[in-house]
């Protein structure tokens, strides 16, 4: 019916198109208030003294929240964070980034906000920063955290880490398979590299933005623009002191997600002001202000690999340093899911990762699309490259002698089930025609123009052990309503919930809404982000329609008297020996008025175990290859995207349309990644947070073709056969696009972004500059 | 529509446009003049609405993404950005399609070049450049009749 049909008009689209679409900075509750954040101008520093007295006398301003405030007021705990409560609503203490809240204030008028700011004093006395991996792990560093306080509940991926007493290592992830040394002794060729990849923003469209409201009883209502809305209840119930049945979380379509919207961000400090202020106050950062607020995580990689001959790989040692920044954020989980991934999609029998997140005196690192495998990724795929270049091999052979096939063992041990490797790398190696040299043409040998062609591939986990729970009610017309706790961030994840729910209940889509998220309405869903709601949320949706299926049956055989075996439903009726019921007659039979719901539930539950008892680590696995073509100005190091293909084992596509959006625009995502994006930092300042100096794709640097291609290898477990697919085509681009560059020019680039100018230096020292 | 509006000398006109006509379809995304999701077409050009104030509109016809179409049926391009799945999220929608009105405008039957060129300023961060693309170039093959040329301003 409606699975994987092509001309499928998404839900959200409408709205989108004549500017109706409702987004979090377009709304407004009455008596709302305008909140301001002053910011720490300092990496590191003590507070000596705060004093607020003048801000408060700016005619218009109704609250100031400073640590006074959070300190002694007993309804308040002030830490809080996802994995460690080392994060405070303003800073209490020290302030530890640039950017790092110290005070709030409400007032009538943005202006006034903005104006009473300026006069709240702090003083400050600078210590020394730690603005580097290396330094932060060196002994006797300055500490970034001298105590660390667990949350009163935390993740179950996550329950047994812990940061590393004494040091500013805030997760150490160690995966050990084999023995190592072993490995090395038994290899022909060891080969050693270290890559780099720096800080970058997710750079979202719609900047980070709540209104909160807390009425008389202590209530909390919120409007946020987050991509867990049920985390951000969970640590609202957990700073306010009051049952998350006493704080509802309601999420408008968001401008952009990309994981940088997961976990609190402004939604504590704008409640606290609301609860001082008594009026909703609304804050809507400004663009700079998301710079300090949450980056994706700068590496350093070190990565050994000992190889055979023939190209067989035999051990691997690695380490990932990651820069989490000032506060532990989601770090954690991307050290586990770095280390987890630094083997590659390949099977290697002697493995030892350790995978580190650090704290630095730099804006807070959290989840960014590709969440920490974009990091590994880029360095074992292109050491890839550089073993099969010393091996003479083709970087395309090699990658298929050694990648994961159905039924391999991961490195933990585990059986690997859906895996769709091999098809990716040889749908996108066909698309770029592989093998075939676009250098002989003419115009290319005799110019300084030189071409060249790379390819990369990936695997990744989703969370795991997760939950999503969804409700379908069918109305007396026998339309439907979804309530699901995914949001909507552009995916088209409302479309999917919904294509599914039709194709089970034979429901058209024009007959079908989906509620829209709010905590106080929907069951819980864990998050949206690791790429995980069509094949959660779309499950627990799809059973909660067979549920309402169920009903229906039950109803039939109870008021028409037909035994459960002769109720058959065919598209969208139920087909009964003698007649065809609407679902809107039973509906009328069961009420006896036209009136009246069924409600269907639906739970997804992954564990850490399969069947038989054995760990796994993810409910199902992202597989996926990139090729790129490249055109290299030999002269400037100027290099041009020319051609790129993406395969993504999709599962089944629900939405092709919607799929191949994914894939390519996490293509163009990527692309950012590999070529321009940086954060540029300066003694800890970050001298680029505006979209002038930090450079996004845009429509000039497409090239000419890309191509996604969805390869489809059923899940068993997925609604379908789906799996789940936001992050997957990211990963790849950078390491593809370096390994055309030395395709193309011979130099070796392993410190991102891709830029000119590295590649014109590279070219110089190896003389091949004409 | 003709409206008089009073404004403070300093607000730009996008904050007029969303704070005193509530007219929301434009987003404020760098504030800085270069992502253009806050695009409206003033006299049929585009312009960035945060960095232009709203004085400087004075008198002039301004268009926005809800003054498009005809109020029952959607303009071309935005069943076209439809068809094509030219957006994800939305929040540059607005802006690519104002753009991509007045490119049609100005050059009925663009090039390659000439789409990538006059779109140059506009942002998506869910990559749907080559859609938008396609979108265009679908409403750039329509016949004369079916591209209206003047629409009712915001």
């Amino acid at each position: 019916m409606t699975i994987g049909e092509e001309n499928v008009r998404r839900l959200d689209y409408e709205a989108k198109v004549t500017g109706r679409a409702n987004y979090l900075a377009d709304m407004k509750i009455p008596g709302m208030c305008h909140g301001k954040i002053l910011r720490s101008p300092f990496p590191h520093a003590r507070i000596l003294r705060i004093n607020a007295a003048n801000a408060l006398k700016v005619p218009g301003v109704v609250a100031v929240i400073t640590r006074d405030d959070i300190l002694k007021d007993e309804g308040i705990d002030p830490y809080y964070g996802p994995v460690f409560k080392d994060q405070t609503i303003v800073a209490v203490d020290r302030v530890r980034h640039v950017g790092d809240p110290v005070a709030g204030v409400a007032a009538l008028e943005l202006e006034a906000a903005e104006e009473a700011l300026q006069r709240i004093e702090v003083e400050y006395e600078e210590l020394p920063a730690i603005l580097d991996v290396h330094d932060a792990l060196k002994k006797g560093a300055p500490l970034l955290h001298e105590t660390i306080r667990l949350p009163e509940s935390g993740f179950a991926d996550l329950a047994e880490i812990r940061p590393v007493e004494g040091t500013n290592i805030c997760t150490h992830f160690k995966l050990r398979k084999g023995d190592v040394e072993k490995g090395f002794a038994e290899s022909d060729y060891i080969f050693e590299d270290t890559f780099t990849l720096p800080a970058t923003q997710h750079s979202f469209l719609e900047t980070h933005a709540c209104i909160a409201l807390v009425d008389g009883s202590g209530r909390i209502t919120v409007w946020s623009t987050t991509q867990n809305p049920f985390v951000v209840r969970t640590q609202l119930s957990n700073i306010f002191k009051v049952p998350v049945a006493k704080v509802r979380v309601i999420v408008p379509y968001l401008g952009g997600g990309y994981g940088g919207k997961v976990y609190p961000k402004v939604e504590p400090l704008t409640v606290a002001l609301a609860g001082k202020a008594q009026r909703p106050v609304r804050i809507i950062l400004t663009r700079e202000e998301v710079f300090y607020t949450i980056t994706k995580h700068a590496a350093v990689i070190k990565m050994k690999t000992g190889v055979k001959k023939d190209g067989t790989l035999v051990a691997r040692e690695c380490e990932v340093l990651l820069d989490t920044g000032a506060y532990a954020e989601i770090g954690p989980r991307v050290a586990k899911k770095s280390g987890y991934t630094a083997a590659g999609p390949y099977r290697i029998p002697h493995v030892k990762i350790d995978s580190m997140s650090i704290y630095t005196n730099k804006p807070p690192a959290g989840a960014f699309r590709g969440f920490g495998v974009s990091q590994s990724a880029w360095a074992h795929e292109s050491q890839m490259d550089i073993i099969a270049a010393a091996l003479h091999m083709d970087p395309l052979e090699i990658r298929l002698k050694n990648g994961y096939e159905e039924g391999n063992e991961f490195v933990t041990g585990e059986k690997l089930t859906g895996i769709g490797l091999k098809p990716c790398v040889e749908a996108v190696a066909r698309a770029i025609e592989w093998g075939k040299d676009e250098n002989s043409k003419f115009e290319i040998r005799n110019s300084n123009f030189k071409r060249g062609k790379g390819i990369a591939c990936m695997i990744k986990a989703t969370i795991t052990p997760s939950v999503s729970s969804a409700v379908v009610k069918l109305n007396e017309d026998g339309s439907a309503t979804i309530y699901a706790g995914t949001i909507e961030m552009g995916q088209g994840s409302e479309t999917t919930l919904a294509q599914i729910a039709g194709k089970e209940l034979g429901v058209p889509l024009v007959k079908i809404q989906v509620l829209g998220v709010d905590t106080d309405a929907v069951p819980y869903d864990l998050t949206t982000s690791s790429s995980r709601s069509t094949f959660h949320m779309g499950k627990a949706v799809q059973l909660a329609a067979e549920d309402i299926k169920n009903q229906l049956k039950q109803i039939v055989v109870q008021e028409y008297g037909i035994p459960a075996e002769n109720v058959e439903f065919v598209e969208g009726r139920i087909r009964l020996p003698e007649t065809t019921l609407d679902y809107k007659e039973v509906l009328f039979k069961r009420f006896g008025m036209q009136g009246g719901t069924l409600v269907g539930q639906g739970h997804v539950k992954t564990k850490v175990t399969d069947r038989e008892g054995r760990k796994t680590t993810s409910a199902f696995w992202f597989l996926g290859a990139g090729a790129a073509q490249v055109e290299v100005d030999c002269e400037t190091g100027k290099i041009k995207l020319l051609k790129y293909a993406t395969a993504v084992d999709v599962g089944k596509a629900i939405n092709p349309l919607g799929c191949r959006q994914q894939l390519a625009g996490a293509a163009i995502m990527g692309m950012g990644q590999a070529l321009f994006e940086e954060i540029v930092f300066d003694n800890g300042q970050v001298i680029n947070p505006n979209f002038v100096d930090y450079v996004l794709p845009a429509p000039g640097d497409m090239p000419e073709v890309i191509e996604p291609i969805l390869v489809e290898i059923p899940h068993k477990e997925g609604p379908f056969g789906a799996k789940g697919i936001g992050e997957t085509a990211l990963i790849p681009v950078a390491p593809a696009i370096a390994n055309a560059v030395f395709d193309a020019v011979g130099v070796r680039i392993r410190d991102l972004p891709i830029k000119a100018e590295k590649i014109f230096l590279a070219l110089e020292e190896v003389g091949k500059k004409p | 529509m003709d409206r008089a509006l009073e404004v403070e000398a300093r607000s730009s006109l996008l904050e007029v446009v969303r704070e005193q006509l509530g007219l929301t379809g434009a987003k404020l995304g760098c504030d800085m003049q270069v992502c253009g999701a806050c695009t409206l077409l003033v006299n049929g050009k585009p312009v960035s609405a945060c960095s232009v104030l709203a004085v400087d509109a004075d008198g002039c016809d301004v268009l926005t993404i809800e003054g498009l179409g005809d109020g029952k049926k959607h303009h071309p391009l935005q069943e076209a950005f439809m068809e094509f799945g030219a957006l994800q999220c939305g929040y540059c929608t607005s802006g690519f399609i104002l753009t991509a009105k007045a490119l049609l405008d100005e050059f009925p039957r663009p090039t390659a070049e000439q789409i990538k060129n006059y779109i140059g300023g506009n942002f998506c961060r869910c990559g749907c450049y080559q859609e938008i693309m396609q979108a265009i170039k679908k409403v750039a093959r329509l016949p004369e009749s079916e591209t209206p040329k003047i629409e009712d301003g915001g």
